[in-house]
């Protein structure tokens, strides 16, 4: 028996919206930026369910992409995070204000 | 396998991608205490070379596809290749004496500016949404490092990022978005999504949820409201000439990339998000500036309630050709003038940014004459007084939207054209009715200041007098578009 191929968009979509509600409701930095990371991975399942769907590579291809471009914005990421502890020494957003929002 | 005539569709990109490299690598082979203006004279010449390559790539043997389908030169693109290259290099021109005045001498800036321009150039001639993804992220990521140059400084970092964050998040939704399209259609390409759309008897409801998705993604990236609240934050800390390039090189690029996917990929219409999102953003950019005492901070409700007024062109796009052309020239017009208002600004700004607030401004029509006439017609052009490109990008788009019958929005448009004079001309007031506060030093212009403030004082001066020439050329492109 084969799972049908809506379990795993349905899987995609609910990972995709708990990054969503972790990036709101979160308040440690590193946590938030988990969050847009598993985000990014739900979409991943996505396009490989569909890439199943129609047979074709497409889809596959772009989750390469993605997870390059994951992987280089973790890097920057990581990089403004240090350099924020460094002038602020606080990890948590809601001390992160000088600017008002 | 990839002919002659791709590598030349892809021109300006090699141009820029070879220069980046080669300043990252200079850059390390320079001893640490020598000045790096050099490199950044080195860096302008990238950006005039790869506008001759531009020149070169808009000869009518070279339009049309490359790399199999996944890019397109054609009016369109150069167009927008122009508008990036010229901000790109005004910005290169601007930063040469900011960055040793800031302490933050180093040559990686420039080669994040050249090489965050590959990705913005080519998000106006890829038509594939992998590539397109691609160049978005290219041009962000290279932002989100510019953003928080000035690193030892707290607000710097924080626009940082703030940026970084949400920008990622709006990367989240703008992904998620080609997965569903992807997934509605069973391609990435553009014409090919627009063929099966345009076939489907009704367009799946898949489809409405996958274009929905992208303009979140995209409508962040460009402020438009209501997904805007990260801008004054982030301009506010961001060095300036970072500002002067990030609210008009990626916008213009992130407006080409929706009009392609508004206008080409025949996408399932969203006439009234686009409405919404449009009054939305021209109200809240207007009255969020009036609050403000930070020239920064008003400046970056203004390009909220910019971006605002150009989405009343999507608004209109049943009128295909005229919003496509009234949109592209307001890009252009916008990249000209609010460029010319932050160059103006990173020159008052001082060592540490110390003096952007309004106060900081007055008497300054005495104290540097010149400059605050400079500023003055910037402003005006912001608001939209004829013979500045600001008058004819307002006009077209009003008149466009009229002949749309769109009739509310563009009531909605004039009223907020009226409100936000009010804060535009404040600022004016203050420059030439106020007494000079005499503690606050204008320092003299520079060269490359002085070049990157005429570029752009020549741009809107020559859309706001001859606009026929630009507009033109605007209206050559929506046929070219259309064949495949």
């Amino acid at each position: 028996m084969t799972i049908p191929i809506s379990w795993y968009l349905l899987l995609s979509a609910f990972l995709f919206a708990c990054g969503v509600m972790g990036f709101l409701i979160k308040r440690n930095i590193i946590t938030i930026f988990m969050s847009i990371e598993l985000m990014l991975n739900g979409v991943n399942l996505s396009f490989i369910a569909f890439a199943t769907r129609f047979g074709t590579l497409d889809g596959h291809i772009f989750v390469f992409f993605v997870m390059v471009v994951a992987a280089a914005e973790a890097a920057v990421g990581l990089a403004i995070i240090i350099s924020v502890y460094r002038t602020r020494e606080t990890l948590n957003v809601d001390r992160v204000n000088l600017l008002k929002l | 396998m990839p002919t002659a005539t791709d590598y030349i569709r892809i021109l300006p990109e090699i141009v820029l991608s070879v220069w980046g490299m080669a300043i990252m690598f200079v850059e390390s082979l320079l001893p640490e205490d020598r000045s790096r203006k050099d490199l950044g004279i080195f860096a302008a010449f990238g950006a005039v070379a790869a506008i001759a390559a531009t020149v070169y790539q808009a000869q009518p043997q070279f339009a049309g596809f490359g790399f199999n389908h996944v890019l397109r030169v054609d009016h369109f693109s150069i167009f927008f290749h122009l508008v990036v290259l010229l901000v790109t290099l005004a910005t290169i021109l601007m930063s040469l004496d900011y960055l040793p005045l800031q302490k933050i001498d180093f040559g990686e800036y420039y080669a994040l500016v050249i090489l965050g321009a590959v990705g913005m150039c080519l998000m106006s001639s890829a038509v594939e949404l992998v590539l397109i993804f691609i160049a978005l992220e290219i041009s962000s990521i290279a932002s989100y490092i510019l953003s928080g140059f000035r690193r030892s400084a707290a607000v710097s970092t924080e626009s940082a990022l703030k940026y970084f964050l949400l920008g990622s998040f709006a990367t989240g939704f703008f992904l998620y978005g080609i997965a569903l399209l992807y997934g509605a259609t069973g391609s990435t390409n553009i014409f090919d999504i627009a063929l099966i759309l345009g076939k489907a008897n009704h367009v799946e409801a898949l489809a409405y949820l996958a274009v929905a998705l992208i303009f979140t993604g995209l409508a962040f990236k460009v402020a438009c409201a209501p997904f805007q609240i990260w801008t004054p934050d982030v301009y506010e800390g961001a060095p300036s000439p970072v500002v002067a390039l990030m609210s008009t090189a990626p916008k213009a690029a992130t407006f080409a990339v929706l009009i392609r996917i508004v206008f080409e990929a025949a996408s399932p219409n969203l006439f009234w998000v686009i409405w919404v999102a449009a009054a939305l953003s021209m109200s809240v950019g207007n009255v969020g500036a009036l609050l403000q005492s930070n020239v920064k901070r008003m400046l970056a409700y203004s390009s909220i309630a910019h971006a605002g007024y150009l989405m009343v062109a999507f608004a209109s796009a049943s009128n295909r050709d005229l919003a496509i052309s009234s949109a592209m020239f307001y890009s252009a017009a916008y990249a000209a003038m609010n460029l010319g208002a932050f160059a103006v600004v990173t020159q008052m700004a001082g060592s540490g940014e110390g003096y952007l607030q309004m106060d900081d401004y007055s008497g300054l029509g005495k104290r540097s004459p010149v400059l605050a006439a400079v500023f003055t017609f910037f402003l005006l052009s912001l608001i939209g007084i004829p013979i500045t490109g600001g008058f004819f990008a307002k006009f077209y788009i009003f008149s466009t939207a009229l002949r749309t019958r769109l009739i509310w929005l563009t009531l909605i448009g004039l009223v907020n054209s009226g409100v936000g004079s009010y804060y535009y001309l404040r600022l004016i007031v203050r420059m030439y009715m106020y007494e000079p506060r005499a503690e606050i030093p204008v320092p003299p212009v520079r060269l490359g200041m002085g070049l990157a403030i005429a570029i752009s004082l020549i741009a809107t001066l020559w859309l706001g007098v001859l606009p026929n020439a630009v507009l033109h050329y605007t209206q050559g492109m929506p046929s070219a578009i259309a064949v495949r």
